[in-house]
């Protein structure tokens, strides 16, 4: 990897090629540390960029691959990377239930205002070992900071809301930490690879590879991932949006296609 | 392997589909039942959105329904005029089972009231079903057993009286109309067909002959369906075309077997293995009400 500033998209790609695309077309966040000085910068890059929802799709994996470039020697302190992957944000109704005579029904309900679709943390740590509270506070790293919620409402303890959601889409697969899932060989390159579960929903989802020294963000990279259905999911899809009531006929007509072709059939075995 | 299904958002492996539907399709065969009593749960079980497992139970049995009614049909086994009247009380009935669900929906009590009407239904419906058919069958089993008399009740005192020929009845047409309308409601409530409360209420209410129940159920509840699935396309975009297809090519073969099976067993069998599943679906349902969950929370996506 040839340490140059900013390097071009194409640097890289000679080495990663053929799975690369380089992620990092949206400049670096140097800006946002202007007492830091810039002598290490990460360049990072995503095994795909696009991921096309078919109707066999049974997940991916993103491998995201990265250097860091320094311009002089390096400077003192731990290094650390963590890799952040997250899908679009959406706002939910959480629903807790209670028992009412012997009945178990929803009660209270409260509305977490965003929560993303998909969340996958890697680093080369524990978060709070490699990243300090002010910088997760300012970068908003971390599951805590991407679930939240505004007003809860009158109801008793609101955070359980929060954490539900957050409890549940780890169970489901939805939100994934791994905290030893980047590795870093001799401080100047790395790798993690992200799984994304077959469940997952289309939308822009956004990577970002933060560089640390000493538990500060020193270097950001953020790259899109846009994840879409192609072909025939795609299709059914658009045409149940745009022309629903042509949508349950034509549903409604292969339904019964199927059952009468399906009787004809069976009768013509028969004889 | 996996299929990804487009409307539904998850993943499924198809094996399972094509079993689940096959299942349906050998109680939809056998017992004139459209199988969206089970079809339904067991969708939601497999992880399928409940909206979504709602509107395509309705698109599947519409066609499941089609080559049932077709295997009857063939037998001369379904009472068209009858299936009308039963029509155009559920077209009715659905209509309004459709403004109840909306209105619950806004309430966020739409999981309880299904549930609870899926106890309240199958458990009361099952369980007359039962003892009447095991008493059948008791009866059956001794020789010179008497035959059930022609009862005559209210029912044969109401006005706008019909001539069923397939039926064999000479009867008022209000009664039917009114369980089509009923079964109208709770397809649209509980995302079922309503074949489990429909075949009862024409044996043991109207006093039809066994043997055109099945085929008229068969044929009043594949237009009902249809209809539900058009509206929920319309309304909630929740019909999953491909998921449909899957159960479907499963449950076609079954509604054939199921069908051959049925015209070897009797009816009072059939009856007493239909109240059997019927209660046992219930007890599940009840079950999940009253045990404490594992998990008190339930994430929604906010409608937008």
């Amino acid at each position: 990897m040839i340490p140059r500033p900013f390097a071009p998209a194409a640097a890289p790609r000679r080495r990663l090629a053929p799975w690369a695309l380089l992620a990092a077309a949206a400049p670096a966040l140097v800006s946002a540390q202007p007492w830091t000085r810039q002598v290490e910068r990460v360049v990072a890059a995503l095994s795909q960029n696009r991921v096309a929802i078919t109707a066999d799709f049974s997940g991916s994996e993103i491998f995201v691959f990265g250097a860091i470039r320094r311009e002089a020697p390096p400077p003192p302190g731990k290094l650390d990377v963590i890799v952040e992957i997250a899908g679009p944000p959406e706002a939910l109704t959480v629903r807790r239930k209670e028992r009412v005579m012997g009945v178990w029904m929803n009660r209270a309900a409260v509305r977490v205002d965003e929560a993303p679709s998909f969340y996958a943390l890697a680093s080369t740590g524990p978060l709070e070992e490699v990243l300090s509270y002010t910088d997760d506070l300012r970068h908003r790293i971390g599951i805590n900071h991407k679930v939240r919620m505004i007003d809860a409402g009158p109801v008793d303890d609101p955070q359980a809301f929060r954490r539900a959601v957050i409890r549940l889409r780890r169970e489901a697969g939805f939100y994934v930490e791994a905290p030893g899932g980047v590795r870093l060989l001799e401080d100047t390159l790395f790798t993690a690879h992200i799984g994304l579960p077959p469940d997952i929903v289309e939308g822009n989802y956004e990577a970002r590879v933060f560089l640390l020294r000493d538990r500060r963000v020193t270097d950001v990279r953020k790259a899109a991932i846009s994840v879409r259905k192609v072909g025939l999911e795609r299709w059914v899809e658009t045409l149940s949006r745009e022309r629903p009531a042509l949508y349950g006929a034509l549903s409604l007509a292969l339904a019964l296609a199927a059952g009468w072709g399906a009787s004809e059939l069976v009768r013509a075995m028969r004889k | 392997m996996h299929i990804y299904l487009p409307i539904a958002e998850v993943s499924v492996n198809p094996l399972l589909i094509l079993g689940l539907g096959g299942l349906i399709g050998v109680l939809s065969g056998l017992f004139g039942v459209g199988g969206g009593f089970l079809l339904t749960p067991l969708l939601i079980f497999s992880g399928i959105p409940p909206a979504v497992a709602v509107a395509t139970g309705a698109n599947q049995i519409a066609g499941a329904s089609l080559s049932g009614v077709m295997a009857h049909w063939r037998r001369r086994a379904v009472d068209l005029r009858m299936g009308a009247v039963l029509l155009a009380g559920g077209v009715a009935g659905s209509a309004l089972g459709v403004r109840i669900f909306s209105a619950l929906r806004e309430m966020g009590q739409v999981e309880l009231l299904v549930s609870l009407s899926y106890v309240v239904f199958l458990g009361g419906v099952g369980g007359l079903m039962m003892l009447e058919s095991l008493r059948a069958l008791r009866q059956a089993g001794r020789p010179g057993a008497p035959r059930r008399r022609k009862r005559h009740s209210w029912v044969h005192g109401l006005p706008l009286k019909m001539r069923f020929r397939a039926s064999n009845l000479y009867i008022s047409a209000i009664p039917p109309f009114m369980v089509g309308a009923l079964v109208g409601v709770l397809s649209a409530v509980m995302g079922v067909g309503g074949g489990f409360i429909m075949v009862p209420a024409m044996i043991y209410l109207i006093g039809m002959p066994t043997n055109v129940v099945v085929g008229t159920s068969l044929f009043q509840i594949m237009f009902v369906a249809g209809a539900t699935t058009i509206m929920h396309a319309v309304e909630n975009r929740s019909v999953d075309a491909l998921l449909a297809v899957m159960l479907l090519v499963g449950g076609v073969f079954g509604a054939q077997l199921g069908a051959r099976i049925g015209t070897r067993l009797r009816a009072e069998q059939l009856r007493v293995l239909l109240a059997a599943l019927v209660l046992a679906v219930c007890a599940r349902v009840g079950y999940d009400l009253v045990a404490t969950p594992d998990e008190l929370f339930s994430i929604a996506p906010v409608a937008p």
